[in-house]
């Protein structure tokens, strides 16, 4: 049976599965009971100064469904931790102590000043956690105070305090990042400068989830008004897919161990985030839908699909995927495919031809009794109606072989790698060597 | 409880009091609205989708699908009942499982449509419990039109017309109006009134005068009609019963079903309703089966439909075929009455088994009886009493086009016209059909 035990940053669990820094880790109760359930670790809900925040009285999520009220996307306007700093402390120096295989990591947050931090820090090495991670990502309420996401926008602000923390703790600093800002690199690159020894992400999207169209309040509406909250869940993790991924394979820093946290619902979403570099995941979301009785879920098919693959243990997956995220300028435009109709799986809906027809390339016929057929001369391979086909491996994309002429272009596939910096079309182009 | 399933002859009350509510209840139940919700996106908006082309009123069913998945039930009522006005009664009567839901792409995929019936009855109830009528009249153009038969197909000519200003007056030999929705359907597929309900919510367009009680033909002339309005829609469906052709089929206990049917949807109360303890239904349609369940329903022992053909031949769709077997229905095919025996009333009903033979349809010379205490007929009706002057096809009213009859001036449509198939879903499409015509003819707009 695969191994799934990791160690992140000298931080060690059973398995890659923490619970983020987030309602379900806020105090000792739920987290006794998440361990019990089977997670490898968690994040402690970020801790502040005293006196503790407080939170609004009204609802603080709001929700995006699909069909049958699935669960897509939630937003929160939760702030940090309202309960006393001694109260959780003594807590999680209690779970620790009690369950000591399983990676306790805390998060903080406080102003923006060194004595603060050091401050928290020294009080949180007294718990014996196994690290502490900056959330310098949550994008509401704390965020107009200086705090989460205003520090995470400002890459010197983030250099700064992994420096501060990493002068003043003995402990693995993970740095939080938020995904609003424009680009991930900046700020993972200022981490890593100051020292930190990972970073964790993402945070949650700024959002509004909904207006009210009774009362034209964004929701989640308190007393008829609402504010951005932080939007998480299956909805988030393309977004923090690629988000990793630039990390994983940015120059200055490749190699940073990074938390992947954002829409983590099912192992393979778990395995994905491995593939492109991740040493563990942080779930929230799904936790809070389902329980924390899915994780039995995410360890059982993780682990089926690495004595499936030959996995041994997660480093021999993990970061599989990088060297496959390139830039557009790279990919190879010899790569040449069709669109393949089944016609004993098609079931004659009609939504390839109308995605064809009405939005992409007319390279779609529609034939006497609903037979759908690709124009070979007019598909431009786009994948469009691969998307919106209803039936799984109904249409498929077919590569043309090297010495077949695409009726498209006219021109021959070579079988040659080629990309846009060789093309002639391209005024930059070097010439091909 | 004096009667019980078992007691001889013909009689009511043959259930505990309470089973007949329970019996007779919706046999599908309505949505809720989480369900139609959940069931709407099951729907693919296929383009060109074979189910606006299997619907014989053409309503766009992706759109108020769609319409209806994303909180606008009203607005996809009002798709619907564009298309056709008695939307509400269609989706509770239509034999869905051959016409839209057949043609759905998840029948193809995976055997199970998207249930557009119970779709489209969650909003057109929402509609009507809303107590809205979508359609406004448009400005009365003084033309007057005579519909005859307040059925499906003449509501669906006199609501258009209506809407395009005309005024209409529609006269139907009954006490009530609603005709087959009223008498000819099977209570559980619309209890609680619904078609009165319906009939109410489709008058409220106004410009319609309903005259019960006036038969053509008995109370007033087609001529007298013809020259005291602009035009007339001839919609009365088939009020002859077609008869066994068997000696003894004049016995008492043997009656046209859809007179039982009738007064089965009349009554106040099922259980001073007569059934017989033997009942034996003979014809393979909808309305053996709508008699042959609301017997067993009403408490008769044994039920038996017998059908001259093999089963794959009944009208009746596989859907119904099964719903009558659920309930205790025994079918049995290719055998033809040949003599009802019984002394002055009904005792037993002597079949012959058929095969098909060079000249088609033949006895075997096998023959079986079947104890009956009632036998219903339901093998068709046919036309009475057709106005003189007016060509006839098939024993119906010869129309072309939208229902245009061999007289100038007159129209006809829904089961007394010829073409189509019986069906309340045809009669609305071609009411409306023909009142669009009229409604050219009447502007100038044809020739």
């Amino acid at each position: 049976m695969a191994n799934l035990a990791t160690n992140f940053v000298g931080i060690k669990s059973p398995n890659p599965f923490w619970l983020a820094s987030a309602p379900p880790t806020d105090k000792a109760y739920n987290v006794v009971r998440a361990f019990k359930a089977g997670w490898g670790g968690v994040v402690w809900k970020t801790l502040g100064i005293d006196p503790p925040i407080v939170n609004v009285n009204g609802p603080r999520y709001g929700a995006v469904w699909g069909a049958d009220r699935r669960l897509l996307g939630l937003n929160n306007i939760e702030l940090i931790t309202d309960r006393p700093l001694d109260v959780n402390l003594a807590e999680i120096k209690q779970v620790k102590r009690d369950w000591p295989d399983r990676a306790m990591v805390v998060s903080l947050m406080v102003p923006c000043d060194e004595d603060s931090w050091k401050y928290i820090l020294k009080r949180v090495e007294e718990t014996e956690a196994d690290g502490v991670e900056l959330n310098f990502g949550c994008p509401h309420g704390m965020s107009e105070r200086g705090m989460g996401s205003a520090v995470g926008q400002v890459p010197e602000y983030i250099e700064m305090v992994a420096r501060w923390c990493k002068a003043h703790t003995r402990m693995p600093v993970i740095v939080k990042l938020t995904p609003n800002i424009t680009d991930i690199r900046y700020p993972a690159r200022a981490a890593h400068k100051g020292g930190a020894d990972a970073v964790s992400l993402i945070n949650t999207v700024s959002s509004i989830t909904s207006v009210n169209l009774d009362t034209f309040s964004p929701e989640p509406s308190i007393d008829g008004k609402g504010s951005h909250g932080g939007y998480c869940g299956p909805a988030v993790k393309p977004i923090a897919l690629n988000m990793v991924a630039e990390i994983a394979r940015d120059a200055e820093t490749r190699g940073l161990p990074i938390s992947g946290i954002g829409g983590v619902t099912t192992w393979r979403d778990a395995a994905e985030f491995i593939a492109l570099g991740a040493g563990t995941v942080q779930v929230c979301t799904a936790a809070m839908t389902y329980g924390f009785k899915i994780v039995q879920e995410m360890i059982t098919g993780l682990s089926d699909w690495m004595d499936k693959q030959g996995h041994a243990d997660i480093d021999a997956f993990r970061g599989r995927a990088v060297p496959n995220v390139t830039d557009w300028q790279y990919l190879n435009l010899d790569f040449v495919t069709k669109a393949r109709i089944d016609q004993d799986a098609c079931i004659k809906c009609g939504r390839c031809y109308a995605a064809c027809e009405d939005t992409s390339h007319q390279a779609i016929a529609m034939k006497p009794g609903r037979v759908f057929e690709v124009i070979d001369a007019e598909c431009v391979a786009c994948n469009l109606c691969v998307n919106v086909c209803p039936v799984d491996n109904c249409i498929t994309m077919e590569r043309l072989p090297a010495g077949a002429v695409d009726p498209r272009t006219g021109r021959t596939v070579t079988g040659t790698y080629a990309n846009w910096t060789t093309h002639p079309n391209n005024p930059s182009a070097k010439a091909a060597e | 409880m004096s009667a019980s399933q078992t007691t001889p002859g013909i009689v009511a009350g043959r259930l505990p009091p309470e089973a007949y509510c329970e019996n007779f209840a919706d046999v599908i139940p309505p949505l809720g609205a989480h369900e139609a919700v959940v069931a709407s996106d099951r729907c693919y908006f296929c383009h060109d989708a074979p189910c606006i082309t299997a619907c014989p009123t053409s309503i766009d069913i992706p759109l108020f699908i769609r319409q209806i998945q994303t909180g606008n039930p009203e607005g996809a009522a009002k798709t619907i009942l564009s298309q056709n006005i008695l939307g509400g009664m269609c989706a509770r009567v239509c034999p869905t499982e051959t016409l839209c839901e057949e043609a759905c792409v998840r029948e193809a995929a995976e055997g199970k449509p998207v249930e557009i019936g119970r779709l489209q009855r969650y909003a057109t109830d929402t509609l009507m419990a809303a107590g809205v009528h979508p359609f406004t009249r448009a400005a009365p153009t003084g033309k007057r039109v005579a519909v005859v038969g307040a059925g499906p197909a003449g509501l669906a000519c006199a609501h258009r017309l209506a809407m395009h200003g005309h005024d209409v007056v529609i006269l139907d030999a009954r006490p009530k109006a609603g005709g087959l929705n009223e008498y000819g359907i099977a209570s559980y597929k619309a209890p609680g009134g619904f078609a009165q309900a319906e009939l109410d919510w489709l008058l409220m367009i106004g410009g319609i005068t309903v005259q019960t009680g006036r038969a053509l033909g008995r109370d007033v002339t087609l001529d007298a009609l013809a020259a005291d309005h602009d035009a007339v829609f001839l919609g009365m469906g088939l009020a002859g019963v077609n008869a066994l052709g068997a000696p003894g089929d004049d016995k008492d206990g043997v009656r046209a079903a859809v007179d039982f049917i009738a007064d089965l949807r009349q009554a106040a109360d099922l259980a001073t309703l007569p059934v017989g303890r033997n009942v034996v239904v003979i014809g393979g349609g909808m309305t053996a089966i709508d008699a042959a369940v609301q017997s067993k329903l009403l408490g008769a022992e044994t039920v038996t439909i017998v059908y001259r053909r093999g089963q794959e031949a009944m009208s009746a769709s596989r859907y119904e075929q099964e719903h009558a077997t659920a309930n205790g229905v025994r079918i049995v095919c290719n055998a033809r009455p040949v003599a009802v025996h019984g002394n002055g009333t009904v005792r037993e009903v002597e079949f012959e088994y058929t095969r098909t033979g060079a000249k088609g349809l033949e006895g075997t010379g096998e023959t079986f009886r079947l104890p009956a205490d009632q036998v219903f007929r339901a093998i068709g009706q046919k036309l009475d009493g057709a106005p003189s002057g007016l060509d006839l096809s098939g024993g119906k009213i010869a129309v072309t086009g939208p229902g245009r009859t061999s007289r100038p001036g007159v129209w006809a449509g829904g089961d007394c016209a010829a073409g189509g198939e019986d069906l309340t879903v045809t009669a609305v499409a071609e009411g409306r059909d023909a009142a669009m015509d009229i409604h050219a003819h009447l502007t100038g707009g044809a020739g």
